[in-house]
């Protein structure tokens, strides 16, 4: 008989561990460093926020259900419990508390989180691209536009090096797109992305209220060499930016006086 | 006695029951059951070539670019062993492509489709025995396809699973054996879905209502309706691109498109538009990949809860709900694809609803569980476990439906962990308890229950330790098929977690050595079965273990659903679906 409940035991027991071990997990992550990576925009925030809702509310149906399902395990183990088996093909009431409690729910979170997609992909600011970003198999490219602040004209900036210069704490439009296959433009910091798709144009915009450098990722699989399609992104204060800037244009006008049957391309 | 119906099928098929000879019986077979069989060892091969492709993933992930032992040789890969970039791209596209197409997909309706449905419905065969036969013998050219894709120059596509244009048109005939063998899994599954619908439809037996039909039949009969339904837009799909590929259209090209390998490019199209095509069917395909498991969970439960299973009709609602939401649902594959943003919106809510469909199966299998008398034998295990990790892979789908949390964890780990908790702790833990709670009437022995348990306790302990830390390292922003992901300043710490989750993926793939000897020594070494070994009370448990052809030795009439467990009605704590009343005045 103590054997039979060991064995009762071992199995509620085992089922057990999914919600001990789940919850575990999220809280021991944060302490090796494996969590959000540093936000360094402004809207993160409440990106960040959004996933903590999430997590908390599915958390709490999470422990709740796998309690539920071990303490039945627990319970109604055919080895203890005396009582006859319910014979109960369901309840109607129990049906509908358990469809319309869920739904509202649902529906809630899905109108909860309008506002945020709405401010990250649909509402981008008035202004002109500070800068173009040209996935191509594999590298980012970026094209400044230069002291007159137009895009393809004469005095812009082109860069392949994948570094991407921004300024901090000032509201930036990027225009997006790709030169031969599907890329997607990550900033795991400013938890952004966008694809990019050729023949197609995008925006991304964002404010960024930290300097220093940050890693760009491609995140949509674009060949062999897809894993090293790496950019860092860099985000200065505006007098430095411009300065940047300033350097870049210059060392560019050098390298069209080196060549010179190229620069009037 | 109204026996009409299934007589009336019984002439046609008569003729087989005695046609002799291997090539007949075994191979070029009409029976249902030996049709289901080939399915379930052509599947469970390419399941361990799938595991196999996985752990060259997991590999690379662990130790980068250092030599892997063994298999690193058989990929055919880089210097002594080294997994190559291109051939990790390779091992993501066809470990996906393998485990979703030649794997989950037909063994749960090709094997325990083609095996179940008929038993269950007190049918003697399909209703186009030949058409079966074909559908289990057009998998073999795709099996063929893809098999030797690996060998042609290039290598196997590594376009993805999800071939997104224009990248996938960059491939070679690799990509081309891709399409190919897609196509003809395509066939397979149309031909297997129509039969299934015609069967369930036309061939029960006298007495068996809709509403008496097992979960597991309804469940393959709303996935054999989704089949047909969303396989035709693939097809199309696939088509387009095999043209666009060899024949220099340009549906999904745009205009004054071009790579350094591949000047072709008529141009004008859109690649966006595959990607909507492509989603149209792969949505509604991941329910194909779990309904019929939902189905055979609710079986088992109900079976070893002794109990009847809690809310049959809401379980029947909630899978036909399922499917009709699965159609409308694709886009949210597509939120940072660049589509308009607005429909992120609406898709947002449309998958926000499908979850509730989900959540009532859920709580109605507890439901089932709530005062019964739960056996633990092996085959309730995995079913319970199904239930456990369903509620995982069931909530984490909440993250990624939300539009503005997915522009973070799109393309991450998190959905990486999502989709294996659904199909692998999931659906495939509903196929080991399957297999365990069926093989008595596959081959009339039991397999071993003690080892079963072994099992069990170290693929669910091990498989855990495999998936969930795969959450965190989603919300690390940790991007999946990236071959070496740690020079990424941001994601350098990932590493001793990464090699965690390999050893754990190792373990996971040897234990189920445990499961193979127990599967193949139980076919000569396990006791007999008897008729009905769980005391359940489905028909299919009524036939002889293994069922002779023609399925059934007595007319099977039917009195009640499958789920009359502790019925107060009569002495036994079951009360088979065939059994008369006890006062058959009551029943006219």
């Amino acid at each position: 008989m103590a054997r039979r409940t060991d064995v009762k035991r071992f199995w509620s027991l085992l089922f057990l561990l999914v919600p001990i071990g789940g919850v575990a997990t999220f809280i021991a992550a944060p302490y090796y460093n494996i969590y959000f990576p540093k936000d360094v925009s402004e809207h993160g925030r409440t990106i960040d926020g959004l996933f903590m809702f999430i997590l908390w509310l599915t958390g709490i149906v999470f422990v709740v259900t796998e309690l539920a399902l071990f303490y039945f395990m627990w319970k109604y183990d055919e080895k203890s419990t005396n009582q006859p088996v319910k014979y109960s093909h369901g309840s109607h009431a129990i049906e509908l508390v358990w469809t319309i409690l869920p739904a509202a729910v649902l529906l809630f979170i899905a109108i909860y989180q309008m506002e945020a997609w709405a401010a990250a992909k649909m509402q981008p600011p008035d202004m002109k691209p500070v800068v173009e970003v040209t996935g191509r198999q594999f590298n980012w490219d970026f094209r400044y536009p230069g002291p007159d602040n137009e895009l393809y004209t004469e005095d812009d900036i082109v860069r392949s090096d994948g570094k991407l210069y921004l300024p901090v704490n000032e509201e930036v439009l990027l225009k997006i797109t790709s030169l031969d296959v599907l890329h997607s433009f990550f900033l795991p910091n400013l938890r952004l992305k966008q694809d990019v798709i050729p023949g197609m144009e995008q925006s991304m915009w964002f404010k960024a209220k930290e300097t220093g450098g940050y890693d760009i990722v491609c995140a949509e699989l674009c060949g062999w060499g897809h894993y090293k399609m790496k950019g860092r992104v860099f985000f200065l204060p505006r007098d430095k930016y411009d300065l940047k800037l300033e350097d870049m244009r210059r060392e560019q006008n050098t390298m069209r006086a080196e060549l010179p049957e190229e620069a009037d391309e | 006695m109204s026996t009409v119906t299934a007589d009336t099928h019984a002439d046609a098929h008569g003729e087989h029951a005695h046609a002799g000879g291997f090539l007949k019986t075994y191979v070029f077979s009409l029976d249902h059951k030996i049709i289901g069989m080939q399915f379930l060892f052509s599947t469970l091969i390419w399941f361990f070539v799938g595991g196999m492709l996985a752990l060259g993933i997991r590999w690379q992930l662990a130790f980068p670019w250092r030599p892997m032992p063994i298999l690193g040789n058989l990929l055919a890969t880089a210097e002594g062993g080294q997994i190559a970039p291109e051939t990790y791209t390779m091992l993501v596209t066809m470990h996906a492509t393998v485990m979703i197409f030649f794997v989950i997909i037909p063994i749960l309706a090709g094997a325990f489709g083609n095996f179940l449905i008929p038993l269950m419905i007190g049918a003697e065969d399909m209703a186009v025995p030949v058409l079966n036969m074909l559908s289990y013998w057009f998998m073999w050219p795709a099996f063929i396809a893809m098999g030797t894709s690996f060998f042609v120059e290039g290598g196997a596509s590594q376009g993805g699973w999800t071939a997104y244009p224009p990248f996938a048109l960059t491939q070679g005939d690799g990509q081309f054996l891709w399409l190919t063998g897609l196509t003809l899994v395509g066939i397979s599954s149309m031909m297997g879905s129509v039969n299934y619908m015609t069967t369930i439809i036309q061939m029960r037996a006298p007495g068996m209502t809709m509403f008496r039909l097992p979960m597991t039949i309804w469940a393959m009969f709303i996935t054999a309706i989704l089949q047909a339904f969303a396989l035709p837009v693939l097809t199309a799909a696939g088509f387009m691109q095999l043209a666009d590929l060899k024949l220099g259209t340009g549906f999904f090209i745009p205009e004054g498109w071009t790579t350094n390998n591949n000047p072709m490019a008529s141009g004008g199209g859109q690649p966006l538009l595959w990607q909507h095509l492509f989603w149209f069917y792969s949505h509604p395909a991941v329910y194909i990949m779990i309904l019929p498991a939902m189905g055979m969970v609710s079986d088992i439960l109900s079976c070893f809860s002794r109990k009847p299973l809690f809310g049959y009709k809401p379980m029947v609602y909630s899978i036909s709900g399922i499917a009709g939401l699965g159609f409308i649902v694709w886009g949210h594959h597509m939120f940072v694809s660049g589509m308009n943003p607005m429909l992120g919106m609406t898709f947002m809510v449309s998958t926000m609803m499908i979850a509730l469909p989900s959540a009532i199966k859920t709580f109605n299998w507890l439901g089932t569980m709530w005062g019964g008398k739960i056996q633990f034998r092996t085959p309730m295990l995995f079913a319970i476990s199904f239930v456990s990790m369903f509620i995982i892979g069931g909530l984490s789908g909440i993250f990624m439906a939300a539009t503005p949390i997915d522009i973070f964890i799109h393309d991450t780990y998190f959905i990486v962990a999502h989709f294996h908790y659904v199909l692998f702790s999931g659906t495939a833990m509903a196929v080991f308890g399957a297999i365990y709670f069926w093989y008595p009437k596959m081959f009339g022995r039991m397999m071993n229950d003690s080892w079963g348990k072994v099992h069990f306790a170290l693929t669910f302990v091990l498989l855990n330790c495999v998936f969930f830390p795969m959450h965190v390292l989603g919300m690390t922003g940790f991007p999946r098929r990236l071959a070496d992901p740690y020079h990424y300043e941001t994601f350098r710490n990932l590493l001793p977690l990464n090699q965690f989750i390999s050893y754990c993926a190792f373990a996971l793939v040897a234990c189920q050595i445990i499961f193979v000897i127990n599967f193949f020594g139980s076919m000569f070494f396990g006791p007999r079965a008897g008729r009905n070994p769980w005391k359940s009370n489905g028909l299919e448990w009524q036939a002889p273990s293994p069922p002779g052809h023609g399925n059934f030795d007595f007319q099977p009439i039917i009195y009640r659903g499958p789920y009359e467990y502790g019925s107060p009605e009569v002495e036994d704590d079951y009360y088979p679906q065939t059994q008369p009343p006890p006062d058959e005045r009551n029943d006219d």
